[in-house]
């Protein structure tokens, strides 16, 4: 976008992110939590909305809330109740869902996000526990719903515990949503309590995205944004979402309240829904359930329990590896890559930053290639240490290293297994290497004199010539003190 | 309270009720002698006075978070009205802008 | 036809102790007296005697066996079609689950399961429970056994006609605002609405959850107190159900009531009863003085409010409960519907009777934008000035006695043009349940105006059934009605 539109224009992004719990049951009842499956195969009365059956909330599920909820710096409710939430749709069993309302389980926290943007807080309105839907397969047509000819039903995932967590619309720009969503991803694995995929949906983001021009009064018209399926979808959609509206300004459109959908392959979004919804859902306290009075030992028990947090991570390996924010950023961004560099690093027990290049240099490349995860690779953290320590201790070449790392890629072997194989070895004892010597100084008698004459610049020659009779595994350092020390005038 | 036709038609269209003509007739006059009757709570002073949605004295009522056996597809199916592979078939969805 | 089917549950369960008799024999005595009564009746929804000739025959074994039985091992009984029972079909009274056949048993059946009772069947009633007379049933009204021309009461009409016939010695109903309570006093049975959470709710198909609670139906106090004891008890299904364990309740029932003190309702006193019911109730007020009672008057102000509020409350959970019956995975489905939506508000439309329409759209309007604070949410706070009298109440008083139902039972049709006047027949039961207490109708003779029978309640304070079974148990004794062969109908 030019410059002169971010002047004119001011951007207003709020997240709403659902979260599937990985609890071992579902949220009102025995069913088993998990991905996939046959269709049906993991339904009872409870999670089916047989008549006569009731919900019992699952221990876990409210625990693992105000976990995230104190992970998000939120005030945890004293007294929490659910709520129903009234609305048909064939996906839900008892045509409610059970949620929460004016009592959720944490209010009022924030999240601190970095980048290019520099260092911002945004605001957590309420983070709350309710229940998942089922999943609808939409048969005929293109697949989509809106040209289908019928549906089919699967009530696996129904009843799944979610937790939807509401951001304040402090949020300004493509970038920081997306960095606000990958640093909750990241908080919330450290927490244990969620797969986190969005992928799979375990994880899903919608957006309210509103432009306005800077100074007006009231928010532009607030367009919700759907189906962002990964953490760089949420930076592609919202970009393109914030260009399309303030160049819909800029013509002298005006924007309407909608609600529009996000395409991966266009990396556009298109509208789904123009028509402005008037929803009732007659919430009311959920009669099957009795309230929350959450203990002050249950709470401080949750507080005193939470992991090392992303952002204090980064700050400890700052501090413990001495390594730079773009670095740390890098290796942070997946709670595995972070737990492999540090093994990584801790089993080197040198100067971390060489680890550091290492990973980002030459690993990195290599995985992208393979399309797979650090964690994934075949190549131990152990490993690569003891391959940098072979070049520090000179055995073998960093050009060598090169090669057995990609070695090491493929087969998953120890270096120095590798090195011997391939009979990559770096000569450095010089009796082995006087004999090369002696021969380059006799075939290159005028260069020698000049060497002799004081002209060192001519002593590179000589050691290439060494390196070439060794076929380069001469230890390139010794070669020049070796020529150094014959051609002494 | 009295309640006119379009309130009638609204509140039927969210309980999703496909009222006959004289079904909501009738409920227009029905309803409104039930609310009038319902109206003498207006009257109750009721300022300070806390709702009481359930009049159980517990709280924090739990279950662990253990499986238990499922129902199998075939008995989860077998009300079903109508199904395909297993799943329970609907006909095709769409939203109710009163909704 | 022998005395065997008047007898209370208690006397069966001693006969069958000493060998007197058999639980096949009891049974097919009683299979026999449903083919006589029943279709005079319209008291089952679903009938089921191999089921149970082979749960007798079983309880039979078991004793001859030797090994030790339970208590009722080989009684009979039977359910309002409002509990589910795993592969016998459950249909709330509603042609929207008329070919519903659950696949769970609600905790109340298994426990009388466990407990060795073999099921006769499923009972009439009101749909989705709501009514107090039964002919709001989508299968034709249960009728009442003293003149079949009047109504049974209701919602629970169907289980009080078959056990006021002799079909059955008990049965399970439910009581949301006097469904349990009502039909008993207009059979002249004995019908008790636990405590709020006594008895588990799960499997009990839903018509208002904060109201709901099950209840015997039966011929003796002692017979009731028995059968709550076999259900009552915490269950890890039901998140309102009560964690500590229940009393003994049948334990102590004959301590007398010397020197217990009794309220009567100030607010009730006037013209709101038939005067043969006043008489018949103030009877049974001075009974329980000689009994070594102390009566005291009890102002309950709010009470008058209770039905407003009850019919804000119950509508609103219900619209909400009855939400899922939409004809996507059970139930009865509108044919070729050609969208999601018409295809719910057909299959609903068909479905449900009018009182069920007209129940849900007073609720969701009260619960719509707009209309809850004015309505839902003052009825949630008139509940809250219901239940602060009643504690009030009871810093002076042990138990608080009024009429059942303002009337006895009416004649079919009669009320039915108008359901103001039906919802009015609740007044004397609905704050009851509004404040979760517990309560109980018993016979107190019948009306010098119509000959039929009047019930008498006695509400308890919250968990204290205990001491309402001594005092119903004393006035029963000392008034001799079920155990008078002059006090039953002639049917
Ligand atoms: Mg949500
Ligand atoms: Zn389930």
């Amino acid at each position: 976008m030019t410059t002169t539109q971010e002047d004119l224009y001011e951007t207003t992004v709020g997240l709403e992110v659902h979260v599937e719990l990985n609890t071992r049951s579902k949220m009102f009842c025995g069913c088993e939590v998990s991905f996939g499956g046959d269709p049906n195969t993991r339904t009872c009365p409870v999670c089916l909305g047989m008549p006569g059956s009731l919900p019992v909330p699952n221990e876990k599920a409210v625990e693992y809330t105000m976990k995230i909820a104190a992970a998000l710096n939120c005030e945890i409710a004293e007294y929490s109740l659910f709520h129903r939430k009234n609305y048909f749709y064939p996906d839900m069993p008892k045509n409610y869902q059970i949620s929460q309302y004016d009592n959720p389980l944490g209010e009022r926290g924030y999240v601190e996000i970095s980048g290019d943007f520099g260092t911002t807080r945004v605001g957590i309105t309420r983070v709350h526990l309710e229940e998942d839907t089922g999943k609808s397969v939409h048969v005929g047509g293109s697949g989509r719903i809106a040209d289908s000819e019928y549906s089919l039903e699967d009530f696996n995932r129904a009843g799944t515990p979610l937790v939807e967590i509401v951001s304040e619309p402090d949020i300004h720009s493509a970038e920081e949503a997306r960095v606000f969503v990958s640093e909750l991803r990241a908080i919330l694995e450290s927490l244990d309590v969620s797969d986190v995929r969005m992928e799979e949906g375990s994880m899903r983001v919608d957006a309210n995205v509103s432009v306005r021009l800077k100074g007006a009064g009231e928010f532009g018209a607030k367009v919700e944004v759907k189906n962002m399926n990964s953490i760089r979808s949420v930076g592609r959609a919202l970009e393109h979402e914030e260009m399309r509206q303030r160049a819909a300004l800029t013509a002298g459109e005006t924007l309407v309240q909608e609600t529009r959908h996000f395409d991966e392959k266009t990396g556009t979004t298109s509208s789904l829904r123009t028509k402005e919804f008037a929803f009732d859902y007659r919430y009311f306290p959920e009669p099957d359930m009795v309230p929350f009075e959450p203990s002050e030992e249950w709470v401080g028990g949750i507080r005193e329990s939470l992991p090392e947090l992303p952002q204090q991570r980064r700050l400890r390996m700052a501090d413990e590896y001495g390594l730079e924010a773009r670095d740390i950023g890098v290796l942070t961004t997946t709670r595995a890559t972070a737990d492999w560099f540090e093994s990584a690093a801790r089993a080197y027990a040198g100067d971390a930053k060489k680890i550091v290049n290492w990973i980002i240099a030459d690993l990195f490349g290599l995985l992208n290639e393979a399309g797979i995860e650090l964690p994934d690779s075949k190549i131990e953290p152990q490993q690569l240490a003891s391959l940098v320590r072979l070049v520090d201790a000179g055995t073998i070449s960093g050009k060598q290293a090169k090669v057995v790392l990609e070695a090491m890629f493929e087969t998953g072997d120890d270096p120095d297994k590798i090195a011997d194989e391939r009979g990559l070895r770096q000569v450095s004892d010089e009796g082995a290497l006087e004999a090369a010597v002696d021969e380059a100084i006799a075939e290159n008698e005028d260069a020698a004199a000049k060497v002799r004459a004081g002209n060192l610049g001519t002593i590179g020659f000589l050691v290439g010539q060494v390196m070439k009779k060794t076929k380069g595994q001469a230890n390139p350092g010794i070669v020049n003190e070796l020529l150094r020390k014959k051609l002494a005038p | 309270m009295t309640i006119d036709r379009a309130a009638v038609d609204h509140v039927a269209r969210l309980a999703r009720l496909d009222l006959t003509e004289e079904e909501r007739e009738r409920m227009r006059v029905e309803l409104s002698n039930i609310l009038e009757h319902a109206d003498k709570i207006q009257a109750l002073e009721l300022g300070g006075v806390e709702p009481t949605s359930h009049a159980l004295p517990l709280r924090n009522v739990m279950r662990p978070d253990e499986v238990r056996p499922s129902l199998s597809p075939h008995d989860a199916l077998a009300n079903a009205p109508q199904e395909e592979d297993a799943r329970f078939l609907v006909p095709r969805i769409v939203e109710d802008a009163d909704e | 036809m022998s005395d065997l089917i008047w007898r209370s549950a208690t006397d069966l369960a001693k006969a069958l102790r000493s060998k007197e008799i058999s639980s096949v024999e009891i049974t097919e005595e009683l299979l026999s007296r449903a083919d006589e009564v029943n279709p005079k009746l319209n008291a089952y929804l679903t009938r089921t005697p191999e089921r149970a000739l082979e749960d007798a025959r079983a309880a039979d074994k078991r004793r001859s066996s030797g090994s030790e039985s339970a208590a009722f091992d080989g009684v009979p009984i039977a359910y309002k079609d409002i509990f589910v029972t795993k592969g016998v079909r459950t249909t709330m009274g509603s042609k929207i689950l008329e070919n519903f056949v659950p696949p769970y048993d609600s905790t109340v059946v298994a426990r009388c399961d466990a407990a060795g009772l073999p099921m006769l069947g499923k009972l009439n009633l009101d749909e989705f429970a709501m009514g107090s007379s039964t002919e709001n049933s989508a299968f034709g009204p249960a009728l009442n056994p003293w003149d079949t021309t009047r109504v049974p009461g209701g919602s629970s009409g169907g289980s009080t006609a078959l056990v006021a016939a002799g079909g059955v010695p008990w049965a399970w109903g439910t009581d949301t605002g006097g469904s349990v309570r009502q039909p008993a006093s207009l059979c002249g049975l004995v019908g008790l609405k636990p405590t709020y959470g006594r008895v588990s709710r799960y499997g009990i198909i839903a018509f208002a959850s904060s109201l709901d609670q099950a209840g015997p139906i039966t011929r003796t106090v002692e017979d009731a107190a028995a059968l709550l004891e076999l259900a009552a008890g915490h269950d890890p299904m039901d998140a309102t159900s009560f964690p500590e364990e229940s009393p003994n309740f049948t334990e102590g029932i004959d301590g007398g009531i010397d020197g217990m003190r009794i309220g009567f309702v100030k607010e009730f006193e006037g013209e709101g009863s038939q005067p043969g019911v006043k008489q018949r109730v103030d009877e049974a007020y001075a009974r329980l003085e000689k009994l070594g009672a102390t009566l005291q008057e009890v102002s309950l102000p709010s009470f008058e409010y209770g039905i407003s509020a009850y019919y804000l409350i119950a509508p609103a959970e219900a619209s909400s409960n009855l939400a899922r019956y939409d004809g996507v995975r059970y139930g009865l489905r509108a044919e070729d519907a050609t969208d999601i939506v018409k295809m719910m508000s057909r299959t609903r439309e068909d479905g449900f009777g009018p009182e069920v329409k007209r129940r849900i759209m007073l609720g969701t309007y009260a619960l719509s934008a707009g209309y809850y604070d004015a309505y839902y949410g003052k009825a949630l706070k008139t509940r809250t000035l219901i239940i602060q009298e009643l504690e009030r109440a009871y810093s002076e008083v042990d138990l608080i006695v009024c009429p059942t139902s303002p009337t006895t039972a009416f004649k079919v049709g009669e009320r039915t043009a108008d359901p103001l006047s039906m919802y009015l027949s609740d007044v004397y039961t609905v704050p009851v349940n509004l404040a979760g207490n517990a309560a109980i109708s018993v016979p107190c003779g019948l009306s010098p105006d119509d000959g039929l029978p009047v019930g008498l309640q006695i509400i308890a304070k919250s968990l204290d059934e205990k001491t309402m079974f001594r005092a119903a148990h004393a006035f029963e004794q000392d008034l001799g009605f079920a155990t008078d062969s002059q006090m039953r109908p002639k049917i």
